[in-house]
């Protein structure tokens, strides 16, 4: 029987899994540090969610569960979907968006490998458009609240809704930059105005920088690691600069400038760790290129004339629609064949 | 990581994946680095293997057609004497590898991934080894014709593994001309040295091997490639070729499969052989270190393709090369080598990336054998179950053909060949790079190698199936036109009795049959009702006549015959043969009859207004199929006649 090659040299899915994990460790931390301590418990909260939902549905599926459950890759999901969530986003906000996310986005489409759709960012989308109001309420970083609440303090206000006795919500959640820049450009203000508002730090959101600086750090060791390739990050980050770069040199006084767009909102988040998804995303070098690249464009364009603040999950869920057309299409050359 | 950030910043610079550059080869899409193990099998030299008890030669040792078996069990043979020859052009002659007797003719195991047993020749050694009679030529002073011819005897096959005779990669001149040579002395593949050990010891003869295959395809310029995990063989060769002008040994990078012919050529010439073409058909010949020196060997001593160096290795006690004989049974040569160590689990033929199982140890070797490897799990340990596709495209970037691997496994894998055959299956050289790499133990290449089974089996189907078609075609053509045929004699006949009928003026069947002596004027069915009945009514009398003729026969006959000079007897004869025309007018009759009926039969056999609309197309078409096979018949046969 001829069974060769005899010999393998590849990372199982479940180390990739996990490398894509460590990369997003920083950016927990620095997560941590801005926002307190409840990104653990949501994250925790995801992730077994995550895990007891793949469970029952490979067991309903009659699929083999330990190889799959330890592949990681609901985990991943899991976490991309807790740091896409407010900080202090209610418990069942959170069991709500991981279900969709892995029973319906992944288990239901036939499990790991046949997703179509990115499942975080489905499950972020439904609570998007099903809870508009909880999910654009983001708390202030602890350096800007009047109060500052503990992890205890969050604790009891992601699973009972309690705040601590004489505390109010508003003193405790704000406007994200992006959501401010958007309602105040509508009120024709300056841009250049806008952005002295004390959420704002130097680059995008105050301490939400600190956060993005930490995925790109984690991003550029998942590319040194060959876990993702350059193309996508590439592409987005371009297509996004490139973007804001054309609307802020036509009218810098109603445009942000591109750094801000690059360090606010889910921007680094999305050019790492959400366009990166290989089961949804195109496979071919020049499909990734444009793939993300329309990805950055409709981004921009949500952000700047859609409903909601930020754009990532609608373009990256549009953009997944267009990935068997953009494999088809952008077939490298064949070695030996003519272009 | 610094390096990575300097690379992704080269990245980002220049906008595509750029190793920082090693040589100024021309490098392919992906590739992959596995380790070389050949160090193992290095640090011995060339052994040479005692003459085995017995060994066994199966015929089929290369690509083409099976040898001609020459000589008989019990004939003694001496060591080079040809044993079975070439039959027909692609085809290799076996050589008697040893002085000895011919034992058996028969089926053996022979290494094949298949492990089933083919025909052999066995040879029983007398010890003495004696040569025959040898024939060198002069190759210089040699008509090239006469050295081709001469090669086709020698048995000699492409010995990188791909086993192609040579004469004919030396011989196919005339299409186009080969310019350059390519010596492939890559050896890409983990564990195989036996290229790398013969160029450190007998670099001089594949030197001189080298200038005999230049000089027998004119190429102006000769290029030996070797892979840069091989000083001591880059050096022997340099200085082996020091002298000689237009010869160059260049150095590749270790990156398997650059041992691939396409591919070798493309690292050192940056030439990129179309699909569809071979490399001759842009000048460029490549033939394998090996094969050149027994092409070396054959014309300066006139020996034939008789052994070959083998590496042995693995999980064996003391990996090395050694020359052995074609039909050397592997236990002598794993025994040479130290004996196979425990865990052993079987061996394989080929390297770890291209090669396959043996199906048994008791197999011998043969012009393919490159390389030996025992395999035991912890030098091969099994692969993982298979997860789903994560679709990382990992092996689209390895992939050597910058093929999809990752659509072509969906493909297959839901038989839908069609759309494998265009993502270019068939440019698969199945290397194995995209199984290296799955994070997902996805057996990839099988399911290439399947899929490619499958399209090619599908094919021949067709085209039999189509060969069966025609030949229907053709054969319900033929049944017309013999029909037509025999109508047409029978009306030609029927013409030529009516004018034996008007001249004996007959009268009885006249009347009767007047009304069917114009069959161009009755073309109704109620024509040809009525002509049967008149046919039948003709039988009928014509029986009665019989039957008459036969009740008054027994006395008739013999009386007829003994007075058959008087007058009453000659009006009895008489009464007989006008009986016998009637018989013969009935016939007739009856002929035409048929005729009539066949020729209606011809023009509207078919009840069509009462059939449904898809039957009457298919009546249609068939109809249609016929009148062309009856045209093409009809042309065929003016060609015939002109």
């Amino acid at each position: 029987m001829n069974r060769s090659p005899y010999i393998t040299d590849a990372p199982t899915v479940s180390i990739i899994m996990l490398k894509v994990l460590l990369a997003l460790v920083p950016g927990i931390f620095a997560y941590a540090w801005i926002y307190g301590g409840g990104i653990i418990i949501t994250i925790i909260l995801a992730t077994v969610t995550a895990l007891l939902a793949e469970a029952a549905m490979l067991k309903l599926r009659q699929r083999p569960v330990k190889p799959h459950l330890m592949d990681l890759s609901a985990v991943v999901t899991a976490w991309l979907l807790a740091l896409a969530l407010p900080p202090l986003a209610p418990w069942w906000l959170v069991v709500v968006g991981t279900l969709f996310a892995i029973v319906i986005a992944k288990q239901l489409y036939g499990g790991l490998g046949y997703n179509p759709f990115n499942p975080a960012m489905i499950g972020y989308a439904v609570l998007l458009i099903s809870f508009p109001i909880i999910m654009t309420k983001w708390p202030a970083p602890l350096m800007l609240a009047e109060t500052k609440l503990g992890f205890l303090d969050q604790l009891q206000y992601i699973f009972g809704h309690i705040l601590p006795a004489g505390v109010q919500v508003d003193a405790v959640t704000s406007a994200t930059p992006l959501d401010y820049l958007k309602t105040q450009r509508m009120l024709n203000h300056e841009v250049s105005s806008i952005t002295q508002a004390p959420i704002f730090g130097v680059l995008g959101a105050k301490g939400g920088e600190i956060v993005t600086g930490a995925y790109l750090l984690g991003g550029l060791y998942l590319v040194q690691q060959r876990i993702i390739s350059w193309h996508l990050p590439t592409a987005f980050l371009a297509a996004l600069t490139a973007m804001s770069l054309i609307f802020y040199a036509v009218n810098p006084a109603h445009y942000a400038n591109p750094l801000f767009h690059l360090m606010s909102g889910a921007s680094l988040l999305c050019a790492f760790f959400i366009i990166t998804d290989p089961i949804s995303g195109p496979t071919t070098p020049r499909g990734k290129l444009y793939f993300a690249a329309a990805a950055g464009v409709l981004t921009y364009l949500i952000r700047t004339y859609g409903g909601y603040p930020d754009g990532v999950a609608f373009a990256v869920l549009i953009m997944n629609m267009f990935v068997p057309l953009l494999d088809a299409h952008t077939q490298p050359r064949v070695f030996g064949h003519k272009q | 990581m610094i390096t990575s950030i300097v690379q992704f910043a080269s990245k980002l610079i220049r906008g595509n994946d750029v190793a920082l550059p090693l040589t100024d080869m021309h490098k392919f899409n992906g590739g992959v680095h596995p380790a070389g193990h050949k160090e193992d099998s290095t640090t011995r030299p060339i052994g040479k293997l005692a003459i085995p008890e017995k060994l066994i030669l199966p015929l089929r040792q290369h690509v083409g057609h099976i040898p001609k078996i020459k000589v008989q069990v019990g004939d003694y043979v001496l060591k080079g004497q040809m044993l079975a020859e070439a039959e027909g052009n692609v085809s290799a002659a076996i050589h008697a590898p040893t002085s000895g007797t011919v034992i058996a003719i028969g089926k053996e195991v022979i290494p094949h991934p298949s492990g089933l047993p083919d025909m052999c020749i066995t040879l029983k050694p007398d010890g003495k080894d004696t040569w025959g009679a040898l024939q060198p030529l002069d190759w210089r002073n040699t008509a090239k014709r006469e050295l081709v011819a001469s090669l086709r005897l020698s048995g000699i096959v492409g010995l990188g593994g791909a086993t192609f005779p040579t004469h004919i990669k030396i011989g196919a001149d005339g299409k186009s001309h080969i310019h350059t040579l390519v010596i492939n002395a890559a050896e890409c593949e983990p564990y195989i040295t036996c290229d790398d050990m013969l160029m450190r010891e007998r670099a001089d003869e594949i030197v001189k091997g080298m200038e005999i295959v230049q000089h027998l395809l004119g190429a102006e310029t000769c290029i030996v490639g070797i892979e840069d995990n091989k000083p001591e063989a880059t050096v022997a060769m340099r200085d082996a070729c020091k002298t000689l002008t237009n010869v160059s040994v260049k150095v590749v990078p270790t990156l398997y499969p650059s041992g691939d012919a396409r591919h070798l050529i493309h690292l050192l010439l940056g030439t990129e052989i179309p699909h569809n073409q071979r490399s001759t058909d842009v000048g460029i010949q490549v033939f394998n270190v090996a094969t050149v020196l027994a092409i070396y060997r054959y014309f300066s001593f006139g020996e034939p393709a008789i052994s070959r160096i083998v590496t042995i290795t693995g999980n064996v006690a003391s990996p090395q090369n050694f020359e052995v004989l074609f039909g050397t049974p592997l236990p002598s040569l794993i025994a040479a080598a130290g004996g196979a160590k425990t865990y052993t689990t079987h061996f394989i033929m080929g390297g770890p990336m291209m090669g396959f199982d043996l199906p048994t140890s008791e197999v011998s070797i043969t012009k393919a054998a490159n390389c030996i490897i025992a395999a035991s799990p912890n030098l091969f340990p099994p692969p993982p179950p298979a997860m789903p596709c994560i679709r990382c495209a990992r092996c689209a970037d390895a992939c050597p053909v910058s093929l999809q691997p990752q659509e072509l496994y969906w493909f297959a894998k839901s038989d839908n060949f069609e759309k494998a055959r265009d993502y270019n299956l068939f440019d698969c050289i199945e290397c194995g790079c995209c199984t290296y790499v799955c994070p997902s133990n996805i057996p990839l290449v099988q399911y290439y190698r399947y899929a490619k089974s499958e399209i090619i089996a599908a094919d021949m189907a067709k085209e039999a199936a189509d060969l069966a078609r025609e030949r229907n075609d053709f054969r319900l053509a033929r049944i017309e036109r013999e029909k037509l045929e025999r109508a047409q004699k029978h009306a030609d006949r029927a013409a030529s009795a009516k004018a034996v009928d008007k001249k004996t003026e007959v009268a009885k069947p006249e009347t009767s049959s007047s009304e069917i002596e114009n069959p161009a004027t009755s073309s109704s069915a109620d024509d040809a009702k009525k002509a049967a009945i008149v046919a039948a009514i003709e039988r009928a009398k014509a029986q009665k006549l019989v039957a008459t003729n036969v009740a008054d026969s027994p006395t008739e006959k013999t009386v007829a015959a003994e007075t058959a000079t008087t007058p009453e007897n000659e009006a009895i004869a008489l009464k007989a043969k006008q009986d016998k025309q009637v018989l013969i007018a009935a016939a007739i009759e009856r002929a035409k009859a048929q005729k009539l009926a066949a020729a209606q039969a011809g023009v509207a056999p078919k009840n069509i207004e009462n059939v449904s609309v898809a039957v009457q197309a298919e009546i249609n078409e068939t109809d249609a199929i016929r009148e062309k096979a009856k045209q093409m018949i009809a042309a065929k046969e003016a060609d015939e006649t002109l």
